[in-house]
């Protein structure tokens, strides 16, 4: 029976941990076991049995004792390794930070851990979550479970939050913490055939996460079911003072915008999404999600978004920019690595030459380029102009509309060495879900079926600010249509 | 736009990152294809445009000009490659 606790839902675990079928520990234990098994995967950076064991404990104690339960009480979960966990090695998935223990703990973990949910272990992460693959990570790449029917071939679990979705679609956690800059959420779970949120700008704390760009960062869940990423940002989300961009707005419970109910609602699809050469199968699953809403009693309609296509051109200016000032503070003297230098600036030069990888130094000599004398206007000024021109775009599209559909990414989880090789192919990877981090949307990418070589392919709605509750009930409406069972053969 | 290596090895010292002198042509290659993909954005007139800074079109929250944290010293220095008597150190800078 323990043996497969970590098939269930977060929803499922919580009945079961109420009706005392099984203790918080053992469905530590049964985690720990796969984790154990499946390490070939290489999505833990670092285990914490002994955390998980007594933090679920103390949960088992709280239950028997029938004290005050949090919504989270006793659940297993992995954490993204750029979340601060106080005493915990937290990398970013990079050399820079390698050791680097924080004597504090991020609000957003904090805040599960209030919940009363359990920690696994800290999940791998392309390097200061910049990439779509996972192969960025110092650590190395993450495995997806998932195959091509009938090849052997390991793919990518998509990334930046590459460790959080392997771990998910694995069974090696019930969900799973993540962040979303451009898309590193939502591109995993749609590689992995898991549920991925990235809510509203300020919705979650980025106090304690290790910042990448500042004006993009939202922490958000990863889990095997709308509900369960429901249940999740629940308990992450809320107002933090320790985050000046964290809004002072309640949040409800979001399990009870599960209705079912869209009749009426109105869902946009935007024609700029529809790319030449788009594969079919993606423009067949997207057509085929817009059917299940209309059966279901939404009203269709096609909006427009012109700037689409300047959206990641954008993005790569404003990333960068804000990433080369953030990571900044990675010099040597502080905290992480140092190479010793004969200067200052000499042990400056050879920490970062070192620490940093590649793509996190190409993308950091972008950012000090187009912020640099003589280029501010041309390319940073320019792209927060195309950024509000963005954001106007949306602003009339939700005049018309309460949640727009698109595909959640271009493909199908892809090989190393697939496309993998290009700065600018990779970066086509978030082309559908950039556009909603550019003007603080909330978006989800929920499973929407298997492509001809089965592998799951997911759908994103984005919705308006501050409105989740649109995307869990129009969510939910897509997770019972697709009606998506399958799961990765072998876990 | 098309870098060249001088151009390169002046953004990578701006950035603090050490580019050995053998790296830069290709670096500079790779740079300026990314940046000529990226300049399609001039396609767009986006004159009277505001530059848009932030997503929360609200003011930032002000608090009282208290301190509120600190007094332990030992746990900011315990993650430091290198300190000393209670300080982080450096190369030194001053002859």
């Amino acid at each position: 029976m323990s043996s497969e606790l970590n098939n269930l839902t977060i929803a499922g675990a919580l009945e079961g941990l109420a009706k005392k079928d099984f203790s918080a520990v053992e469905l530590a234990q049964a985690h720990l076991r796969a984790m154990e098994k499946h390490r070939d995967l290489n999505a833990y950076i670092v285990e914490t049995p002994e955390k998980a064991l007594s933090m679920a404990k103390a949960s088992d104690e709280r239950r028997a004792k029938r004290e005050k339960l949090g919504a989270l009480d006793g659940i297993s979960l992995a954490i993204k390794d750029l979340f601060c966990t106080d005493g915990v090695q937290t990398t970013a998935g990079s050399h820079i930070l390698e050791g680097f223990k924080p004597p504090y703990e991020s609000t957003v973990t904090a805040n599960l851990w209030k919940a009363g949910a359990v920690m696994l272990g800290k999940v791998n992460m392309d390097e200061f979550a910049m990439g779509s693959s996972n192969l960025t990570s110092y650590f190395g790449g993450v495995g997806n479970p998932w195959r091509r029917r009938g090849d052997n071939k390991r793919l990518v679990p998509g990334g930046s939050s590459g460790g959080s979705a392997s771990a998910v679609s694995a069974r090696m956690a019930l969900g799973a913490t993540a962040t979303d800059t451009g898309g590193s959420i939502r591109q995993p779970a749609a590689f992995t055939g898991t549920v991925g949120i990235k809510p509203t700008y300020g919705r979650c704390s980025r106090w304690g996460i290790v910042a990448f760009a500042s004006s993009l960062d939202q922490a958000g869940p990863m889990a095997r079911s709308v509900k369960d990423c429901a249940i999740m940002l629940g308990a992450m989300a809320g107002h933090d003072p320790k985050d000046s961009t964290s809004v002072d707005l309640p949040v409800s419970d979001y399990t009870k915008a599960l209705t079912g109910d869209v009749r009426g609602l109105r869902v946009g699809i935007p024609k700029e999404y529809r790319l030449d050469g788009m594969s079919p199968e993606i423009e067949k699953l997207w057509h085929e999600g817009a059917e299940w809403l209309k059966k279901a009693g939404a009203e269709i309609k096609e909006v427009s978004l012109p700037h689409t296509k300047y959206a990641l051109p954008t993005y790569y200016i404003i990333a960068p920019a804000e990433a080369s000032s953030n990571l900044a503070r990675y010099d040597g003297v502080r905290f992480g690595l140092r190479v010793p230098g004969e200067s200052l600036d000499d042990m400056y030069e050879k920490t970062r030459a070192e620490g940093f990888g590649k793509e996190v130094r190409r993308r950091i000599m972008i950012g000090t380029y187009v912020l640099s004398a003589g280029y501010y206007d041309a390319y940073y000024l320019k792209a927060q102009r195309l950024r509000s021109l963005i954001a106007r775009d949306f602003d009339i599209a939700f005049k018309d509309v309460d949640v727009i559909l698109t595909p959640s990414t271009p493909s199908a989880a892809f090989a190393e060495g697939e496309n993998t090789d290009d700065p600018i192919q990779m970066y086509l990877n978030d082309v559908f879900t950039v556009t909603a981090n550019l003007v603080g949307l909330p978006g989800i990418s929920v499973p929407g079926g298997l492509d001809s070589q089965g592998l799951p392919l997911g759908l994103q709605l984005i919705g308006r600010a501050f409105d989740e509750e649109a995307l869990f009930r129009v969510g939910g409406v897509l997770e019972s249509s697709a009606n998506f069972t399958a799961k990765p053969a072998g876990y | 736009m098309s870098l060249d290596s001088k151009t390169v090895a002046h953004i990578a010292m701006l950035a603090r990152i050490k580019v050995p002198e053998a790296e830069l042509a290709a670096l500079a290659k790779e740079l300026s294809g990314i940046m000529t993909w990226i300049e399609q954005l001039n396609e767009v007139d986006t004159t009277g445009v505001e530059p848009m800074t932030g997503v929360l079109h609200r003011n930032l929250p002000q608090r009282e000009d208290k301190i509120t944290d600190g007094g332990y010293p030992d746990k900011i220095l315990m993650n430091a490659p290198d300190a000393a008597h209670g300080f982080f150190t450096v190369p030194k800078v001053v002859e």
